[in-house]
C-alpha cells in the first residue's frame, strides 16, 4: 500500500501542482524506439513521440487512433506545450505498431490519479486502471483513456526534447542551461539577447543524454492545455483530403469485397462462382472457408459480382431467432447464480421484508450494431513473405499479433499503416477486417488489394453490443432512501473479444462490463446489491461506445426514476440527496438542475404536453448528469433540448469536450430512438440505414454542455456522454406522457417525430 | 464515356451502369467523395450535378448529363477555401470527418438556392446526410455562419 501511495502521490503532485520533478520512466523501459529519421529531410528523432527537422518542422507521433474524438489535437498539444512550439504548425503522424506505445508500464508506475481516502472512490480508481491496462497494453484506443494515458507521458516527451535542445545550446554558448529559456521553437539566452532555432540544434540535441528527471510546467503557465484548440485535422476533413482506410491508393492496387456466412462464424459448405467469374473486370473469386471474396479492378464490380455467387451456408451455432436468443438470456437470469459486484447491506432481505410495498421492474435492451459511417475495410499487400496492412484501426498491435498467429509471421514481418477512422465506437478494435484483407491479398501474387465491405456486410457481421435483460426490485424507507437490487444477464463482451484475439488471455474473474453502470454508481445506499449473470452464446459481441454503460444506466436510472415517483419524491432532488457523499455527482446534478430550469412549469403551446427527465452516470472517470426535455406532438415525441453537465476533473480542451458530449448524447439517443439488431434464421435482419437508422438533423435537439473540473482526477470524454442520454430520454417521456417504457429501443412503444 | 468533373472533361472507361461514386473514387482518383451505404440513405457520397445535390452512389454513369462538382473542387485554384468550408472550420464541425464531404456539398447546394436558410430549411436540406459522430448542432451553426459570411460578402 505504501508503495502504491508513494507512486500515486508523485504523479498526482506533478499533475496538480506542476514544477515537481517526475522520473522519466519512459526511457527506462526496454522497448526500442520504432521511429527512424528521414535524414534527407534533416530530421532528428528525440524519442518515440518527437521528431524535429533542420527546417524547424516538428513532427509529433500520435500513438492513438483518431476516430473523431480529437486525440490528434489534444495529444499534440501535450507535446507542444512542453516542447514550446507553435501547436498550429506541428505535423502529426500515426504511430506504427510498437511496444513502446503500450500503456502497461505507465499504469504500473502510477496513473495520474489522486489519492482518495474514500474507499468507494479508491475502488473506482483501481477499477478504471484495470480496464485501461487491459485495453492499452495492446496499443489500443478505447475506454475513453487516450488523454488520461498520454497526459504525463506526452508532456514528458515534449519536455525531455526541450531539455535536450537547451543543453545543446548551453554547450554551444558555454553558458549554464539554467540561464536559458525557450520560446516558440527557439532557445533564448536572455542575458546576451541571442537566440537559436531548434532546427539548428537538432542533430547534436538528439544525441544528448536523455534527462533523468524532467520538470513539467505548472498548469498556471499552460499556453494550450486547458484552452480550446482548433483541431489539427479540421482543414483536411473539410477539403476531402483526410485519408481514411478506403482512401488508400497503391500502385497496381486491386479492389475486392467479401461475403461471409450471415450466420456469424459458421462455415460455407460450397459455392458456385461461375457467373461471377464471367463478369468483366473480375480477377478472382476466393473461397475463404466461412465465406468468399471477389477481387476485381474496381469496388463496384466486386460488389456486383459478389451478388452473383451462390454460396451454401452452414447453420448457426446459436439460437436462430431474436425470441430464442432472449429466451436463453431470460433462462440464465431465472437460473440465478452469477456474481455480485456490489453487495452492501442486505437488499434482498429488505425487499422481501417489505411485503406489498416493494416495487419491481423488468427492463430489456437489444443487440446493437456500431454502424460506423465508413464501412469496414482494409488494404493489404504481401512482399517477399512480409505483410503490410493499411487501415483505420483501434489496435495496431492486435493486428500484428493476430497476423502473426494466422500466417505464422514474426512481428518484424508485419507493418501496420494506420489511417484516420471513419468512426470507431469500438468496432475497429477488432481484427476481422484486416485479417480478411491479408488473406485475400495473399492470393494475389504480391499485388495490393483493398477489401471494402458493403454496408450490409458491415451491419450483418458486427461484434454487437449484447442484448440484456435486467430485473430490478426496491423498497423505499420513511426517509425516502431505497434498498435496491439489480440482476442483469447478458453475454460477456470481454470473453467474446478476447476469445477472438490470438494470444490474448481472457482476463481472470468476472466480466464487470456486464454490470457496469449498475454497481459503480455514486449512490449512498445501505442496501444495494448488483448481480451479473454471464450468458454463454456464440453471437460475437464486443465493445460498443461505453460498453456496459451503454445499457445498464438505462436500467439503473429509469428504475431510480420509478423509485422516486413511487415514493412521491422529485427524481432530481432524490438524486441530490442520495449522492451527497460524492460532491462531483452532486455538482453535476445541481448544474443540470440550474441549466434546465428544473421544476419550473413547461408551456404546452402547440404540443400535447412537455416533460423533463433526468439521469446521471459516472463512467470512465467522468461524472455526467443530463436533463432532457421532450414534447409530445401530433407527429410523435420530439426531443427538444438536452442539458449536460460533465465533471472531467481536468478539462484539457473544453470545446472538444463539448463536442464529445454532444456526440455521445446523439449516439445514445440514436440507439434509444430506434436501433435494434434482430435475428432470423441465424442471420441479422437489418442491413442498411433504411432498417437501422440513426438520429438525423431534423431530430437533433439543442444541446447545452457545461464542463466542470472538480472531481480531482481526469476522466475520459469519448464515451461518458452516451450513458445518461437513454434514461434521461425515457424519464422525460414518462414525465410528458405518463408512459413508462422499460424496453429499448423506445420506438417499440412510441413514435418519434 | 466523357464526364465533366470539376470543370474538366474526364474520359471514364467503365460499365455505363457503374454508379458515379465508384467512377470518381476508383477510376478518377477523387477519393474525397465517400461510400457510406450504396442506397442513397446516408448522403456521404453527395456531389453536385449542375449545382443540385445528388447521391453519387445511386446514379449510373450513363445517367450523368450535367457538370459534376466534388469536394475537391470547392477550394479555389489559389487554395482559398469555400465560405462553407471556412464556416465548418470556424465552428469546428468535423469529428471523424467521414461524412463531412457529403454534408458540405449538401450545405453548399442549400446556400446556393437559399441565402438565408431557417432551421426548418436546414432540417429539410440536411436530413438526408447521416453523421454518426453527431455533429449536427455544429453543422447547423456552421450553415448559419456561412449564410452570414455570404450576406456580408
Amino acid at each position: 500500500m505504501g508503495k502504491l501511495l508513494r507512486r500515486t502521490f508523485l504523479i498526482g503532485s506533478a499533475a496538480i501542482a506542476g514544477g515537481v520533478a517526475v522520473g522519466f520512466y519512459m526511457y527506462k523501459t526496454p522497448y526500442p524506439n520504432p521511429i527512424s529519421a528521414d535524414t534527407a529531410k534533416g530530421e532528428s528523432v528525440f524519442n518515440p513521440f518527437v521528431k524535429i527537422a533542420a527546417d524547424n518542422s516538428v513532427t509529433i507521433i500520435v500513438p492513438r487512433a483518431e476516430m473523431g474524438q480529437g486525440v490528434v489535437t489534444t495529444l499534440s498539444a501535450l507535446v507542444a506545450e512542453e516542447l514550446d512550439v507553435e501547436l498550429a504548425d506541428v505535423k502529426t503522424e500515426f504511430a506504427p505498431a510498437a511496444d513502446v506505445y503500450y500503456n502497461r508500464a505507465m499504469l504500473e508506475e502510477g496513473a495520474p490519479f489522486h489519492v482518495f481516502d474514500n474507499s468507494f472512490i479508491a475502488e473506482m480508481t483501481r477499477d478504471i486502471q484495470g480496464v485501461v491496462a487491459k485495453f492499452l497494453a495492446m496499443q489500443a484506443t478505447g475506454g475513453s483513456s487516450s488523454t488520461i494515458d498520454a497526459f504525463d507521458r506526452m508532456r514528458t516527451s515534449g519536455a525531455a526534447a526541450r531539455a535536450m535542445l537547451i543543453a545543446t545550446a548551453a554547450d554551444k554558448w558555454q553558458v549554464a542551461a539554467a540561464s536559458l529559456k525557450t520560446e516558440n521553437g527557439k532557445v533564448l539566452d536572455p542575458a546576451l539577447g541571442r537566440s537559436i532555432a531548434y532546427g539548428e540544434l537538432v542533430t547534436a540535441a538528439a544525441e544528448q543524454e536523455v534527462p533523468e528527471t524532467i520538470t513539467l510546467k505548472d498548469p498556471v503557465d499552460w499556453r494550450y492545455l486547458g484552452k480550446s484548440q482548433p483541431r489539427l485535422d479540421m482543414a483536411a476533413k473539410v477539403t476531402g483530403k483526410a485519408g481514411f482506410g478506403v482512401d488508400v491508393r497503391l500502385p497496381d492496387m486491386l479492389f475486392a469485397t467479401v461475403r461471409m456466412n450471415p450466420r456469424q462464424g459458421a462455415k460455407m459448405t460450397g459455392m458456385d462462382a461461375s457467373a461471377a467469374e464471367k463478369v468483366p473486370g473480375v480477377v478472382k473469386v476466393i473461397n475463404l472457408g466461412t465465406g468468399y471474396a471477389v477481387v476485381a479492378d474496381n469496388t463496384w464490380t466486386a460488389f456486383k459480382a459478389a451478388d452473383l455467387v451462390t454460396p451454401q451456408w452452414a447453420e448457426a451455432t446459436y439460437p436462430a431467432t431474436t425470441d430464442a436468443i432472449f429466451a436463453s438470456i431470460d433462462a440464465a437470469l431465472k437460473a440465478g447464480g452469477g456474481f455480485n459486484m456490489r453487495d452492501d447491506g442486505d437488499a434482498p432481505d429488505a425487499v422481501a421484508a417489505a411485503s406489498g410495498k416493494a416495487i419491481g421492474a423488468r427492463y430489456t435492451a437489444p443487440y446493437l450494431a456500431h454502424a460506423t459511417m465508413e464501412p469496414m475495410n482494409a488494404t493489404a499487400q504481401w512482399t517477399d513473405g512480409k505483410l503490410a496492412v493499411w487501415c483505420g484501426n483501434q489496435a495496431p498491435t492486435s493486428i500484428v499479433t493476430q497476423a502473426g498467429s494466422v500466417f505464422g509471421l514474426s512481428a518484424g514481418d508485419i507493418t501496420v499503416h494506420s489511417t484516420y477512422l471513419g468512426g470507431g465506437f469500438g468496432r475497429r478494435f477488432e481484427t476481422d477486417f484486416s485479417m480478411l484483407a491479408a488473406r485475400v491479398a495473399k492470393e494475389m501474387d504480391g499485388k495490393p488489394v483493398q477489401v471494402t465491405w458493403t454496408r450490409e456486410e458491415d451491419m450483418r457481421h458486427d461484434m454487437y453490443r449484447p442484448g440484456a435483460i435486467c430485473e430490478a426490485a426496491a423498497v423505499v424507507d420513511e426517509q425516502g432512501v431505497p434498498s435496491v437490487e439489480f440482476r442483469v444477464a447478458s453475454q460477456s463482451p470481454i470473453a467474446s473479444t478476447f476469445g477472438r484475439l490470438a494470444g490474448a488471455i481472457t482476463p481472470p474473474g468476472n466480466d464487470k462490463t456486464i454490470v457496469d453502470g449498475l454497481w459503480d454508481q455514486p449512490y449512498a445506499l445501505a442496501n444495494y446489491r448488483v448481480t451479473g449473470i454471464e450468458v454463454d452464446m456464440d453471437i460475437p459481441v464486443g465493445f460498443w461506445r461505453s460498453v456496459g454503460h451503454s445499457h445498464n444506466p438505462f436500467f439503473h436510472e429509469c428504475f431510480m426514476d420509478e423509485i422516486a415517483r413511487s415514493s412521491g419524491q422529485d427524481p432530481l432532488e432524490m438524486r441530490l440527496k442520495l449522492m451527497q457523499p460524492y460532491p462531483a455527482a452532486v455538482g453535476a446534478v445541481q448544474a443540470v438542475k440550474d441549466m434546465s430550469g428544473w421544476g419550473t412549469p413547461l408551456p404546452a403551446d402547440g404540443v400535447k404536453s412537455r416533460g423533463r427527465g433526468v439521469a446521471f452516470c459516472l463512467s470512465f472517470g467522468t461524472w455526467v448528469a443530463q436533463v432532457i426535455q421532450v414534447a409530445d406532438t401530433d407527429d410523435g415525441i420530439r426531443i427538444e433540448k438536452v442539458w449536460c453537465a460533465a465533471d472531467f476533473g481536468t478539462a484539457l480542451d473544453p470545446k472538444n469536450l463539448e463536442a464529445q458530449m454532444m456526440s455521445g448524447i446523439i449516439f445514445g439517443l440514436s440507439s434509444a430512438m430506434g436501433q435494434e439488431i434482430t435475428f432470423a434464421d441465424g442471420a441479422v435482419e437489418q442491413g442498411n440505414f433504411d432498417s437501422y437508422d440513426a438520429m438525423r438533423m431534423n431530430q437533433s435537439p439543442d444541446i447545452q454542455v457545461r464542463v466542470l473540473q472538480t472531481s480531482g482526477k481526469m476522466g475520459g470524454a469519448g464515451e461518458p456522454g452516451t450513458p445518461p442520454s437513454l434514461p434521461a430520454l425515457a424519464n422525460a417521456i414518462f414525465a410528458a406522457t405518463g408512459k413508462r417504457i422499460r424496453q429499448l429501443p423506445l420506438s417499440k412503444e412510441i413514435t418519434f417525430a | 464515356m466523357d464526364i465533366k468533373i470539376n470543370g474538366r472533361t474526364v474520359s471514364i472507361e467503365a460499365d455505363p451502369e457503374m454508379p458515379l461514386l465508384w467512377a470518381l473514387r476508383d477510376i478518377a482518383g477523387l477519393t474525397g467523395t465517400k461510400f457510406g451505404c450504396g442506397i442513397a440513405m446516408c448522403g456521404a457520397c453527395t456531389v453536385l450535378i449542375d449545382g443540385e445535390p445528388v447521391r453519387s452512389c445511386s446514379i449510373a454513369l450513363e445517367d450523368v448529363s450535367g457538370d459534376v462538382t466534388t469536394i475537391e473542387a470547392l477550394q479555389g485554384d489559389d487554395g482559398a477555401l469555400h465560405v462553407v468550408q471556412e464556416a465548418w472550420i470556424e465552428q469546428q464541425v468535423a469529428q471523424c470527418g467521414y461524412c463531412q464531404s457529403g454534408q458540405i456539398m449538401s450545405a453548399v447546394a442549400l446556400l446556393a438556392n437559399n441565402a438565408t436558410p431557417t432551421d426548418a430549411d436546414i432540417d429539410e436540406a440536411m436530413s438526408g446526410n447521416l453523421c454518426r459522430c453527431g455533429t449536427y448542432p455544429r453543422i447547423r451553426a456552421a450553415i448559419h455562419t456561412a449564410a452570414k459570411k455570404l450576406a456580408g460578402a
